[in-house]
């Protein structure tokens, strides 16, 4: 009986949790609260997971009332992908956690950070469960709000100009996507995704729905950071409480990607996006510049997390990319990259939460020979920096393969060139950290500013993930076999 | 199975890093045991067996595995038997050196023969890629081991080279033989399908040839030198126990059980690798004769000694490949010498150049005996393991007279004589310019007790090639 609700209550108890919070006003136990929403988020995700992995689309009508008039919930191996690394991202971060948080936000305001963190949750979830089209907009809203409060919440002051540009650019973004939504509406009189799938192909003048996939495009684009609408993510990751940065960086613009290849194929159609408008001619063009244009950024940065969110600017161009290739392997591809990379930044990033928890800084110049000071820490980052490379053995090698073999499949031979070239920038932007960890001399370095001993629960969750990046690198039959199974049926949507 | 002996070694080390002794006879023990366990498996081998060891797929049509065959075995001995020699001189190096982050250095020093292990027993070109790509990282700390400016600037040169060119070429390449020939199992007689384009075939080759940076065919050699800062002992690693022996191993490798030899030799666009291999032998010689620092000579020499396992795979003869995994042999036992007594002479005198070298025999005429027979390997005099070699490449290249070859194998014998000789006959013909170098000084015992090892096995392999070339005899006879 209540296995058939849980399509719902994936959304509906962390939206529930988050008031609860206010009222709890106690910074420990919302970490519980939080913590434990998570954890049974988590768990919903992978019994759904479960149910979808067969092949069958659950539809579940809210209240009873039957789409197109009432709004319902769609379940298939896409949705369940993104709900399972959505979800496990979010619990795996927040259990080690807490003394990180307490220690870059100010403690009378952990309980909003808390609501904020499960608000975000609640509408990153609820953005891949619906299938309705407004709705997406309004779960977009509602996880993008939140983050704003995330970021702007850090101690650092700078956190507030940059959640202000985030906060702009954002709401231009929602605007395009609700003109782009508003369009359809006009078009056809629905919003259901599938509906309107049904209804665009008997459509005969084209022109009013290319301008809505335009709209969207450029909409989705600024929320995914796809260059050149990114100019919000470098401040936004570098400034916001390092755990903020991980959460984002793991899961947001994954969401985001996912609306677009959700879009593209269940509701515009692969026939119209790729073959009329041409769409993946653009979305390649972003993309190639993107990958370029992040890999030379990060090289230049100093502040760490910087490099990082230039890194995923980089990385965000390859999951367009592979989407790009409009072939079932390429969007495969995309897609394992989408998971493998959520890891995987995931991971640097709470890396850099380690080290700015026990020096206070994550400048470069300021950390030569942190490699000795911080062994694990750095031990570990190694791993995570050698599969963002995409060495072997690694999760990140699994995504590069299956995006060469796929470009090589339709001929893209500049774009392997391309692939490869920028695996070599990401060599250069990890070796950077590396050499000043283990090669730079502690004397010329600044002086650490505090020299907090790291608590264990955070070292618990950083082994998690990188357990995770390598785990993810030997196994693949989560990640790949999804992946691929996911891209066959959205691919076989044609109608 | 031969992985773990080293790996287990390298935790040992770890955990023992506060007590020298103990971490050093760990290092020994581990070295020890793999030696063991990969002449155990040996007779297996030459009687014919082929064991394989599957570790888990990795996604369908795609294993990580293992499969010993004769040629990785022949490399594996070859490692095998060369790392106790090398931890012996190491110890006695860094001793007399007094190098720091000691620790540090045997432990990637394991993983790097662990990883060669890898390289030499793998299954497909998966599992080579995977442990040639941790070769390259575990001997890249080795390579900056010094921490300097210099030395970090080098290792940028090391790592950059090695890693461009095999992600930028091999993988791709390994890739594209993935799409061509749905499988990257290496199997005897090839696998590329037989009615493959020759242009492609061509551009994989070259693929192929150039993603091997570790071959250091020219012009992606240059990180070779770059890794002379590296101390002695990690030198002697990258050139004759490992890396450089990776490389040209992979190729050899590639060209026999991915390509056929049969099939690219149809292809005239293949005389374009030989003549570039050709090139490289003469350039690297000509640049050999005329660097003073010695280690610079030597790493030079190693370039143009790798051309010739190269040359000899380009020309597609199955008596010169079987000359080419000679030259494996024999050059790792010949250039390690040389390597080892460049190392002594710097630990016991702080000379680096050949200019400096007059006389040096009178005192130290262990060290120089042994690097008298090391050159005399390199040139390819008997009675000496380099002989062997050139007789096999040189009877290939007489029996399709191919006269590029020929000539090139003529011309660069006679300079590697102009560079090895004037050194042997300056260091036991001249007089030394001060009277304290006429005492006999000889540097520690580690190293004077590794360096004759080397040099002894260098003559012997010369007497008793028997072993080796039974254990490549059904492997050459598939080729044809």
């Amino acid at each position: 009986m209540l296995s058939s609700h849980l399509p719902l209550l994936q959304v509906v108890i962390p939206l529930l949790a988050a008031p609860v919070c206010v009222i709890l006003h106690n910074k420990t136990l919302g970490w519980c609260l939080a913590t434990v929403v998570s954890l049974v988020s988590f768990i919903i995700a992978c019994t759904l997971f479960g149910q979808a992995a067969s092949g069958e689309s659950v539809t579940y009508a809210i209240g009873g009332w039957a789409a197109p008039a009432g709004i319902e919930y769609h379940l298939d191996r896409l949705t369940a992908f993104l709900l399972v690394i959505i979800t496990g991202l979010a619990a795996f971060i927040l259990i080690g956690a807490r003394e990180n948080l307490e220690n870059e936000i100010a403690a009378d305001r952990l309980y909003l950070f808390y609501t904020a963190f499960l608000l975000n949750l609640t509408g990153l979830l609820g953005v891949i469960m619906t299938g309705d089209a407004f709705n997406v907009f309004v779960f977009i809203e509602i996880a993008s709000l939140s983050s704003y409060a995330m970021i702007s919440i850090s101690k650092d002051r700078r956190s507030l100009y940059a959640a202000y540009k985030y906060l702009i650019l954002g709401t231009i973004g929602a605007s395009f996507i609700l003109i782009s939504i508003g369009l359809l509406y006009g078009l056809t009189g629905t919003l259901n995704i599938y509906d309107l799938h049904d209804r665009l192909a008997d459509l005969e003048n084209k022109r009013t729905l290319a301008t809505a996939l335009v709209f969207f495009t450029i909409g989705i684009g600024l929320k995914a950071a796809i260059w050149p609408l990114h100019l919000w993510l470098p401040d936004a990751y570098t400034y916001s409480p390092s755990i903020v940065s991980t959460f984002l960086a793991g899961t947001s613009t994954k969401v985001f990607i996912y609306v677009l290849v959700r879009f593209i194929y269940s509701l515009f159609g692969i026939e119209f996006s790729f073959g009329v408008a041409g769409l993946q001619y653009l979305l390649m063009l972003m993309a190639v510049v993107g990958i370029l244009y992040g890999s030379i950024q990060a090289i230049r940065q100093d502040s760490i997390k910087r490099l990082l969110a230039f890194s995923s600017i980089a990385q965000i161009g390859y999951m367009v990319l592979g989407i790009s290739l409009a072939t079932a392997a390429g969007l495969a591809a995309g897609l394992i990259h989408v998971f493998n990379h959520a890891i995987i930044k995931a991971t640097l990033f709470l890396c850099v939460a380690n080290i700015i928890y026990y020096t206070g800084t994550d400048s470069l110049k300021q950390l030569g020979g942190i490699g000795k000071k911080m062994p694990f820490t750095m031990g570990l980052m190694v791993i995570a920096g050698l599969s963002i490379i995409g060495v072997p053995l690694t999760a990140g090698f699994i995504s590069k393969w299956f995006l060469i073999q796929s470009a090589m499949a339709n001929g893209y031979w500049l774009l392997i060139g391309l692939v490869v070239f920028s695996s070599i920038l990401a060599v250069v932007y990890t070796w950077k950290i590396l050499e000043t960890a283990y090669f730079s001399d502690a004397a010329e370095a600044g002086p650490v500013i505090q020299d907090k001993p790291v608590p264990y629960s955070m070292y618990a969750t950083l082994i998690i993930f990188t357990g995770a990046c390598v785990y993810f690198g030997l196994q693949t039959d989560v990640s790949v076999g999804m992946a691929t199974a996911t891209a066959e049926s959205l691919a076989g949507i044609r109608p | 199975m031969a992985l773990l002996a080293p790996l287990i070694g390298a935790v040992l080390i770890l955990l023992s890093a506060r007590k020298p002794n103990l971490r050093e006879s760990f290092t020994l023990l581990s070295a020890a045991s793999l030696i063991v366990i990969v002449f155990s498996l040996l007779p297996q081998v030459i009687s014919g067996a082929r064991p394989e060891l599957e570790l888990f797929e990795l996604f369908p049509g795609m294993n990580i595995g293992f499969r010993l065959e004769p040629l990785g075995m022949l490399f594996a001995c070859i490692a095998s038997l060369l790392w106790p020699v090398n931890s012996i001189y190491s110890i006695g190096y860094m001793r007399g050196n007094d190098e720091k982050h000691q620790t540090r250095f045997y432990i990637c020093f394991a993983i790097a023969i662990a990883s060669t292990m890898g390289i030499a027993l793998s299954a497909n070109l998966v599992t080579l890629f995977i442990f040639y790509e941790m070769l390259t990282l575990s001997t890249y700390p080795l390579v900056t081991h010094k921490g300097t400016e210099d030395a970090k600037q080098s290792g940028r040169v090391y790592l950059g080279i090695l890693l461009t060119t095999s992600i930028c070429l091999l993988l791709p390449a390994i890739i594209w033989t993935y799409s061509l020939a749905g499988t990257t199992m290496f199997t005897e007689g090839g696998i590329i399908p037989a009615g493959t384009d020759g242009l492609v075939m061509t551009a994989l080759f070259l693929l192929f040839v150039y993603g091997i940076g570790k071959a250091a065919l020219m012009p992606v050699h240059r990180w070779l030198p770059a890794a002379m800062v590296a101390p002695t002992p990690v030198s002697a690693l990258l050139h004759a126990v490992a890396v450089v022996k990776a490389g040209v191993f992979s190729i050899v490798k590639v060209s026999t059980y991915v390509f056929s030899p049969a099939a690219l030799s149809v292809m005239l666009d293949v005389n374009f690798v030989l003549y570039l291999a050709g090139f490289t032998i003469i350039a690297a010689s000509i640049v050999a004769l005329r660097s003073d620092n010695l280690k610079r000579r030597l790493a030079y020499s190693t370039i143009s000694q790798l051309s010739y396992v190269v040359l000899a795979t380009a020309l597609l003869i199955p008596i010169s490949i079987l000359g080419a995994a000679l030259h494996i042999l024999a050059h790792a036992f010949g250039k390690i010498t040389l390597f080892f007594a460049a190392g002594s002479i710097y630990t016991a005198t702080h000379k680096k150049n050949v200019s400096e070298l007059d006389g040096i025999g009178y005192r130290m005429p262990i060290t120089m005996a042994a690097f008298a027979i090391g050159s005399l390997s390199m040139i390819g005099v008997p009675p000496t393991a380099g002989f062997l070699s050139k007789w096999f490449i040189l009877q290939g290249a007489f029996s399709i007279e191919n006269g590029f070859a020929i000539t090139v194998i003529i011309i660069s014998t006679l300079l590697n004589a102009g560079y090895f000789l004037p050194i042997v006959y300056a260091a036991f013909f001249k007089q030394p310019v001060n009277d304290d170098d006429r005492c006999f000084n000889e540097a520690p015992w580690p190293i004077v007790l590794s360096l004759s090892f080397t040099a002894v096995m260098t003559m012997v392999l010369f007497f008793y090639p028997d072993i080796a070339i039974k254990l490549l005899q059904p492997w050459v006879s598939s080729l044809s």
